[in-house]
């Protein structure tokens, strides 16, 4: 018997990605955001989830992908760490799949740059590869 | 944790308190050592420990209680006088006493020690002074003390135990409370308070102060939708959950705060061990006592605290010897304030020691690779004192077990950081060093100042806030001059930084002139930051509310213009500013200088500008004048709110009790006033007294260069002018408050006259 795991999955760029099912507290659609003068660019704003003040966070900036066309509204994938509760926007939602472990591999050594810290590795399914994001270190703002 | 009964759940956290009681009381009787009150205190307390543990069968505990009892009591009745030995002593003892009950607390029993040498202390402290012939019965009875029992609890102990208290109870003075107390050892003088008063987890306290922040923000949230409704028994519903979730918001924040001086109880113990220890006399004094903090805070800072206070005394004053050559007196002088600013408590630990010695700190801080020799050298002094707060940076030549580990200042700043607060420090040489914290009060709820700048609400703390100014165009673009290409504003006289909160957040621009666009109306709001006024310009102006502030996540804590954030009537998040940090980053606030100096110059410019801004008043069919730098308010008070004190009209006013003068009165000049309209009041506020002057019309606001026509009779009056094509006289209003209260201005040794 293999153990496996359950990811949420969500699009960035065309890519597919995961975090732990365990870790995402909601997922919520576009949400009316306060912007934050002078913060780094990869802070998008503060939403207010039922009273609680949450930081958003744009993953296409934080990894480096090209910006999404204004048009596109973000989507909220809600999740807990050690923080405390940090939004991820992210361009769609995907469903939640389970996968099993032997399918995972490590990032080859040619990922460099920002992803090599924020991807932990990815687990080949059948039609395309999960990558799968490292949520405590992709909600921290890196140094500028 | 082995499960304890409830009852010796009390007992600890009762003595527990106690303890904390104790050294005080001690160390206050050490300075006082005649002081029979405190000594009774002392006494009770320790009775009341060991008849508790006597009756729960903690044996260990009550022989150590036991033989500091007896010393108490010959201490008590004059047989022996208290000498630094015999403090330290009954200290060791109550660190004992502390130690036990931590172990039967962590334990479930008393714990291995058998503390034999500090009983075998405590009888030799009361045996080597005893003056044979004066023994009374009652020592007699309690002495020889009774052994170090182990284990359970003989028989013999609680006959000897039941004849002493008998014997006790027929020789202490007959002061019926003490009677009572020696009747009920076990509850003590908590009796009263306990009837009252019940135990609740924090926990639980932090939820319910969730909910009400939530019941706060969804309150604001009705009120909104009033103004847009207009149905009238809807809005008066509303006005009631409006005052209740107030009332209710103030209730479940009284139940979490503290007073700090809580924590600083132990401070005077740690004081005076340490400077024992260093070999330093060390005179602690407190202010502010009574400021409140948040229950999760004080736990939070206490460390923090203790650590700066120990710094203080190892590193900043001086021994005895180097501080009388310094013409200082022998006994330094630690100094602990607290109050309330910005809606953030500020602490301050001031020492009147040697100050930072500069040099030594940038040798250190090369020597130690925290910074290099160039860089040293570009730090200007402020930066320089700042290094003390590096990690693993210790100046001490050896290092003693007081401090001198290089895990000093920057635990205190991190610690500090961790709650959103901030560090900083000021020295003078050989005059002492200022640490300064500033605890945010995360979870309270302040009164704000809400402005729009490019679109976005931003809330401004209103303490910081002193008034508001409104230019029109033509008038913006001429007030608003510029030093140098640095905007400042002529504020009645003074120069007045301005700051342009757009500039500031690096947003854009309104239009390429900036903050000087020909038709646009410029708002200012005049803030205070560290004893330094500045004129903020935002956008526009909303409103005053009372906001929830809620701390910035980890990835914001480093942007120090925003205190925090909040949510506002219509579910949308706005940034609170911090406007100290807003100062610091406009360079308003950068180098630390001399308050004194600063209001000195002011004073000074206030007397020789000739133009001066002139608040007219009107009493019966006289105008007269005062400069409105000496007025702090403007006041309506209804009548029926007056009051009488010490033969004096008085109203209640901010908490203060303020003395109204009636001006007519004062100057023989029959008023016109309508007895049904509210009186009205000018404000005068010296150094915290406050004083209401009554008139009976504000008539006008001009500024105007005053000339003088003639000299007054009166000696309330000044001179009199035309101002605005009328005579006018000009008011001495220190003289006319000396008449009325001649000790007024006893403390500030001697205002300037007002029109010299």
């Amino acid at each position: 018997m293999i153990g496996t795991a359950q990811f949420c999955t969500f699009y960035l760029d065309g890519l597919t990605f995961g975090v732990e099912v365990q870790r995402v507290q909601e997922v919520i659609r576009y949400q009316e955001m306060t912007r934050i003068p002078l913060a780094s660019g990869v802070v998008s704003g503060l939403i207010n989830l039922r009273g609680q003040i949450v930081t958003a966070i744009d993953l296409r900036r934080r990894l480096d992908l090209p910006d999404r066309p204004p048009e596109e509204k973000p989507m909220n994938v809600v999740v807990r760490t050690d923080d405390g509760v940090v939004s991820l926007l992210v361009d769609e939602i995907g469903d939640v799949v389970e996968v099993a472990a032997d399918r995972f591999e490590s990032p080859p050594e040619t990922l460099q740059g920002t992803a090599r810290n924020l991807v932990q590795g990815a687990y080949k399914l059948d039609n395309r590869l999960l990558l799968v994001l490292n949520t405590e270190a992709g909600v921290q703002v890196p140094a500028e | 944790m082995p499960e304890l009964d409830e009852i010796v759940k009390e007992f600890l956290v009762e003595s527990h308190e106690n303890l904390d009681q104790l050294d005080r009381d001690l160390v206050i009787l050490e300075q006082d050592p005649t002081s029979h009150d405190t000594l009774s205190s002392i006494f009770r307390t320790i009775h009341t420990i060991k008849g508790t543990c006597g009756f729960l069968g903690f044996g260990k505990l009550e022989s150590v209680a036991h033989v500091g009892e007896n010393l108490l009591s010959k201490l008590r009745d004059g047989d022996l006088a208290l000498d630094p030995s015999m403090t330290t002593g009954l200290l060791s003892l109550v660190d004992a006493v502390r130690e036990i009950l931590g172990n039967i607390e962590t334990l479930g029993s008393e714990g291995e020690a058998e503390y034999t040498e500090l009983i075998e202390l405590l009888i030799g402290l009361q045996e080597s002074r005893l003056t044979g012939s004066s023994e009374t019965p009652a020592r007699e009875i309690a002495g020889p003390p009774v052994p170090p029992i182990t284990g359970g609890f003989p028989p013999a102990l609680r006959a000897v135990q039941f004849i002493e208290e008998s014997a006790l109870e027929r020789l202490i003075e007959p002061r019926s409370d003490e009677r009572e107390l020696a009747a009920h050892p076990a509850d003590g003088r908590h009796a009263a308070v306990s009837d009252t008063t019940i135990r609740v987890d924090v926990g639980l306290l932090d939820k319910l102060m969730n909910r009400v922040g939530e019941l706060v923000l969804a309150r604001n949230q009705i009120l909104q939708f009033t103004s847009t409704l207009g149905d009238a028994a809807f809005l008066s519903t509303s006005q009631r959950l409006n005052l209740i979730t107030t009332e209710l918001q103030e209730g479940v924040m009284k139940t979490r705060m503290q007073p700090i001086g809580n924590i600083w109880g132990k401070f005077p113990r740690v004081v005076r061990d340490l400077s024992l220890q260093c070999g330093k006399r060390v005179r602690i004094e407190m202010e502010g006592k009574e400021t409140e903090l948040d229950k999760t805070i004080v736990e939070a800072i206490k460390d923090p605290l203790t650590h700066v206070v120990r710094n203080s005394i190892d590193h900043g004053i001086e021994t005895p010897e180097a501080r009388l050559a310094a013409g200082k007196p022998a006994e330094g002088c630690l100094l602990l304030r607290a109050f309330h600013e910005g809606g953030q408590v500020n602490i301050e630990i001031s020492d009147d020691g040697a100050g930072l010695n500069l040099d030594r700190i940038r040798q250190k801080a090369i020597e130690r690779g925290i910074v290099t020799q160039e860089q040293a050298l570009r730090m200007n002094d402020r930066d320089v004192g700042q290094l003390i707060f590096a990690p693993g940076f210790s100046t001490a030549a050896q290092v003693t077990n007081v401090s001198g580990r290089g895990v000093g200042m920057d635990v205190v700043k991190t610690n500090v950081e961790k709650i959103g607060g901030a560090v900083d420090l000021q020295s003078q040489p050989g005059q002492g060093t200022t640490i300064k914290l500033k605890i945010p009060l995360t979870l309270a709820i302040i009164p704000a100042l809400i402005v729009t700048c490019d679109g976005d609400r931003f809330a401004i703390p209103q303490v910081s806030l002193l008034e508001l100014v409104r230019l029109d165009g033509e008038q913006a673009r001429k007030r608003i001059e510029r030093l140098h290409g640095v905007p400042v504003y002529r504020l009645r006289g003074h120069l007045l930084p301005i700051v342009n909160l757009r500039q500031e957040l690096g947003l854009a621009s309104k239009s390429t002139e900036g903050e000087t666009n020909t038709d646009e109306v410029v708002n200012i709001v005049v803030l205070r930051a560290d004893d330094r006024q500045f004129g903020l310009i935002v956008d526009s102006i909303n409103d005053t509310e009372e906001i929830v502030v809620k701390p910035l996540s980890q990835q914001l804590k480093g942007i120090p213009v925003y205190a925090g954030a909040t949510i506002m009537g219509d579910g949308r998040v706005a940034l609170i500013l911090d406007v100290l940090g807003t100062a610091q980053r406009a360079h308003v606030v950068s180098e630390v200088r001399d308050r004194g100096l600063a209001d000195n110059a002011s004073r000074q410019s206030q007397h020789n500008s000739a133009c001066q801004t002139l608040l007219i008043l009107e009493v019966g069919d006289r105008r007269l004048a005062l400069p409105i730098s000496m007025v702090s308010r403007l006041e309506e008070i209804p009548r029926d709110s007056v009051e009488h004190a010490d033969q004096q009209e008085v109203v209640q006013y901010r908490g203060q009790i303020l003395p109204l003068l009636r001006l007519g009165q004062m100057l023989g000049i029959a008023t016109l006033e309508d007895p049904s309209a509210p009186l009205q009041v000018v404000v005068y506020r010296e150094d915290g007294r406050s004083v209401g002057l009554v008139v009976d019309r504000i008539a006008d606001i001009v500024e105007s260069a005053v000339e003088v026509t003639k000299k007054t009779q009166s000696d309330c009056l000044l001179a009199s002018a035309v101002i605005q094509q009328r005579v006018t006289d000009l008011i001495d209003l220190p003289s006319l408050i000396r008449r009325s209260d001649r000790a007024f201005f006893d403390v500030p040794a001697n205002t300037p006259g007002v029109f010299a």
